[in-house]
C-alpha cells in the first residue's frame, strides 16, 4: 500500500508552472547524479578512476534545478559546468556511460582519455565542459552568447561559478563584458561555503555573492540552492529574461560542499557538526523528496522505482564500459590542429 | 593600383574577409568609431556595423575568451590587441583554454588574435615587445608574423580562413615604412606554414621574420659588394616552423645565422639551431650563430633602445664573420 496518496484536490498547487512528470524527471535526475558519484566512490576506492574524483554531495539541486531551467535539445540552449555540476551535465544530456568513460580514462570517452571527470562537452547539446582555470568559462561563454545575439538566435547561456572562482580576474572580465553586451548568459554563483580548505570569510569581505554582482549593473538574487524547485524558478525567470533580451542575470544558490575538494581531501578543517547539519537537516534530494510526498504530488512507489531504474541504468553503464580498452598511446599526436593532422613523432622513438 | 603600406594591405586583407565572410567580426579596445590605435579598423565600423566591430572594454582575457566561444558557434572572430604587449593579460585564456581546445575536447576555434608589436620605435618596455616566444612553446596556437605588405595582407586572409586559432604579429615599424604594389583582382592568400625565400645567395642563409627581415636585406646588399652571398629566408610562419624550407637553404649554403628582433634566451633562434643540429648537421661548415637583442626588457632612450636591438651593422659583422669561418 502507498503511504501517500496520488494528488488529489487538497494537494498544495505545483509551482514553477512544472508538471507531475516534470517533478518526477526532476527527481530522477538528482538521483541519477548522486547514484552516479556513489559508483564512482566505489569505482575510486578500487583504483578504477584514474585521476581525482570531484563530488557534488549536497548540491544535486542547485544543478539540476538550474540547468532543468533551460530549453534542451539540438541546438537549443547553452551551458557551461563546473566540475561539481554533474547533475547540470545529465540534465543536459551526457551519458552515465560517458562520465564512466572520462573517470576511467577510456579511449571511448568523449575526449579519448585526453581529460578529466566532466571536462568534456557536446555543441549540439548545448554544454561545454570547463577548464580548470575557474573564472574562464565565463568570457567563453559571454562568447558564445555574443554569438547568438549577433546571429539573432532566441538562445540563453548558464554558466557556473564558486564563491572561489569568483575571485578570479577573468570572472570579473567576462560578466562585466557581458553585462556591457547586454548577452543573454545566466550566471549561477555557487556559495557552497569550500574553496578547496578555504573558507569564504578569507575569500570576501562581502556577506553574499550577490553584493559583490550588483556593481555591474544586473540582477542579482540569493536562492536557498537546497531547493531545487526555488533554484528552478529562480533560473528560468533569469534565462527567459535573458531570452527576451534583457541581459545577464546572476544568481546565488546558497548550498554546501559535504565531500572535500575531492576524495584524497579528509576535510579535517571542516567543522563536523557543521556536516552533520548539512546531511541531517539540508540535504537537497531528502528535502525534495518529503516535499514530492507531502505534497501528494508523488507516491513513494513511485520514487523507488526511479531509484530501481537509475540503479539499473547505472549497473549497466558500468557493466559494460569497465573493460573497455585505453586509448592508444599513438592517438595522443592527433588533433592538436585541425591541419597539420597529427604532431611529429619524435625521432628517439624510433632508434 | 598604387602602393600600398603594410598597414594598408593589412587593412585590406581584413576588409575582403569581412565583405566575403558574415561569419567574421572585429572585437577589441577602440576598434569600432575611432578606427583602433593606428588606425586598422578606420571606417570598418561605418561599413560593417558595431555588431561587427564592437568596441570592448579594457579586458584582454575577455576579448580573447569571447573570441573562443563565438567561434565555438562558427563565427570567425578577430581579436585585436591594441598593442600586442597586452596579451599576456590574455596569456591563460590563450595557452589554456584556446590552444587546448580543439586537443581535449574537439572543440573547433577558428579565431585571429592580432596586434602591434616590435621595436625600433621608441615604444619603451610596454609598447615595444615580440611576444612569438611566449606562445611559440604551445602546442594548438598558430603564429605567423609577416614582414612584407604582401604577406601582412594574405597572412591575415588565410589566418581567418584557417581551422585553427592563430596569433597574427603585425609590426608597427614596418606599418607605414613598407610600401609595395599589389595586384590588382587577385586573392592574395599566404599560405600558413610557408617560408619565402627573399633573397637567393650561397655563401651563408640568414634566418629571420618581421623587422628584421629588412634589416637582413640591408646587409646582405652591403655584404654583396663584399663578395660574400647571402642568402635571406623569411619565416613568415613561426608556429609551426617551415623546417623543410630552413634545411634546403642550410643544406645549400652551410652556414646558418639567425636573426631575431626578440631577446636571445628561450627566442626562437634556439629552437631553430636545435633543428638544424638534428635534421642538417653534416651539412655544417660552421656554428650556428645569432644576432638577436640583448637579454634586457627594451629601454626608451634611442641610444639605448638602438643599443639593445639588432641593427643592420650587427648583421653585416655577424654574417661577414661567419662567411670567413
Amino acid at each position: 500500500m502507498a503511504s501517500h496518496a496520488a494528488p488529489t484536490a487538497q494537494s498544495p498547487p505545483i509551482p514553477a508552472g512544472l508538471s507531475r512528470d516534470q517533478l518526477l524527471e526532476i527527481c530522477r535526475y538528482l538521483r541519477l547524479t548522486r547514484t552516479l558519484e556513489e559508483r564512482l566512490t566505489a569505482l575510486y576506492r578500487q583504483s578504477r578512476v584514474v585521476g581525482g574524483l570531484f563530488r557534488s554531495l549536497g548540491q544535486e539541486a542547485e544543478s539540476v534545478g538550474s540547468a532543468y531551467a533551460l530549453e534542451r535539445g539540438s541546438h537549443r540552449d547553452f551551458m557551461s559546468p563546473l566540475t561539481r555540476n554533474l547533475g547540470s551535465m545529465l540534465v543536459m544530456g551526457a551519458a552515465p556511460i560517458q562520465i564512466l568513460r572520462q573517470y576511467l580514462a577510456k579511449a571511448e570517452s568523449p575526449t579519448g582519455g585526453r581529460d578529466l571527470n566532466i571536462h568534456f562537452g557536446d555543441l549540439e547539446r548545448g554544454y561545454l565542459g570547463q577548464i580548470s582555470h575557474l573564472g574562464d568559462m565565463i568570457p567563453v561563454m559571454a562568447g558564445i552568447t555574443l554569438a547568438f545575439k549577433l546571429r539573432r538566435e532566441p538562445r540563453v547561456g548558464l554558466v557556473y561559478i564558486g564563491d572561489g572562482g569568483m575571485s578570479a580576474g577573468a570572472f570579473h572580465e567576462g560578466i562585466n563584458f557581458a553585462a556591457a553586451r547586454r548577452v543573454p548568459l545566466v550566471v549561477i554563483g555557487e556559495y557552497n561555503h569550500w574553496a578547496y580548505s578555504t573558507p569564504p570569510r578569507k575569500q570576501f569581505a562581502v556577506e553574499h555573492l550577490a553584493d559583490r554582482v550588483k556593481g555591474y549593473g544586473i540582477p542579482a538574487v540569493s536562492v536557498d540552492g537546497n531547493d531545487v524547485l526555488a533554484v528552478y524558478e529562480a533560473t528560468r525567470f533569469a534565462v527567459e529574461r535573458a531570452r527576451q533580451g534583457k541581459g545577464v542575470h546572476f544568481i546565488e544558490v546558497k548550498t554546501y560542499r559535504r565531500k572535500g575538494h575531492a576524495e584524497h581531501d579528509d576535510q579535517r578543517y571542516v567543522p563536523q557538526n557543521e556536516l552533520e547539519w548539512w546531511a541531517k537537516e539540508n540535504d537537497p534530494i531528502d528535502r525534495y523528496v518529503q516535499r514530492l510526498l507531502g505534497s501528494g504530488w508523488a507516491e513513494e512507489q513511485e520514487l523507488k522505482e526511479i531509484d530501481e531504474r537509475v540503479r539499473v541504468e547505472i549497473d549497466a553503464a558500468a557493466d559494460a564500459c569497465l573493460d573497455e580498452p585505453a586509448p592508444s598511446p599513438e592517438s595522443a599526436l592527433s588533433h592538436v590542429y585541425g591541419d597539420p593532422p597529427a604532431a611529429e613523432r619524435l625521432w628517439f622513438r624510433s632508434v | 593600383m598604387g602602393e600600398v603600406t603594410y598597414l594598408e594591405a593589412l587593412r585590406q586583407g581584413l576588409w575582403e574577409e569581412m565583405e566575403r565572410d558574415e561569419r567574421v567580426f572585429i572585437l577589441g579596445e577602440d576598434v569600432g568609431a575611432y578606427g583602433g590605435a593606428f588606425k586598422v579598423t578606420e571606417g570598418f565600423a561605418k561599413r560593417f556595423g558595431e555588431e561587427r566591430v564592437i568596441d570592448t572594454p579594457i579586458s584582454e582575457a575577455a576579448i580573447v575568451g569571447a573570441a573562443a566561444g563565438a567561434a565555438h558557434m562558427g563565427m570567425r572572430p578577430v581579436a585585436e590587441m591594441q598593442f600586442i604587449d597586452f596579451i599576456s593579460c590574455a596569456y591563460d585564456m590563450l595557452t589554456n583554454y584556446v590552444a587546448t581546445a580543439r586537443y581535449r575536447a574537439g572543440l573547433p576555434t577558428p579565431l585571429v588574435v592580432r596586434g602591434p608589436c616590435g621595436g625600433y620605435v621608441r615604444g619603451g618596455p610596454f609598447h615595444s615587445q615580440n611576444v612569438e616566444a611566449a606562445f611559440f612553446h604551445t602546442p594548438g596556437l598558430k603564429i605567423v608574423y609577416p614582414a612584407t605588405a604582401r604577406d601582412a595582407k594574405g597572412l591575415v586572409k588565410s589566418a581567418i580562413r584557417d581551422d585553427d586559432p592563430v596569433i597574427y604579429l603585425e609590426h608597427k615599424w614596418l606599418y607605414r615604412r613598407i610600401k609595395e604594389r599589389l595586384p590588382e583582382g587577385e586573392e592574395i592568400l599566404t599560405p600558413i606554414g610557408a617560408a619565402r625565400v627573399a633573397r637567393e645567395g650561397k655563401d651563408l642563409s640568414v634566418v629571420t621574420y618581421g623587422a628584421t627581415l629588412w634589416k637582413s636585406l640591408e646587409a646582405a646588399e652591403q655584404l654583396d659588394k663584399d663578395g660574400v652571398s647571402v642568402e635571406v629566408l623569411d619565416l613568415r610562419t613561426l608556429l609551426p616552423l617551415d623546417d623543410a624550407a630552413i634545411m634546403r637553404s642550410v643544406k645549400k649554403t652551410n652556414k646558418l645565422l639567425i636573426v631575431h628582433e626578440d631577446t636571445r634566451t628561450g627566442g626562437l633562434a634556439g629552437e631553430i639551431a636545435a633543428r638544424v643540429n638534428e635534421q642538417a648537421f653534416e651539412w655544417l661548415d660552421g656554428p650556428i650563430m645569432r644576432v638577436t637583442a640583448h637579454d634586457v626588457p627594451l629601454p626608451y632612450a634611442p641610444t639605448l633602445e638602438d643599443f639593445v636591438l639588432p641593427q643592420t651593422e650587427d648583421i653585416v659583422k655577424a654574417a661577414r664573420w661567419l662567411a670567413n669561418y
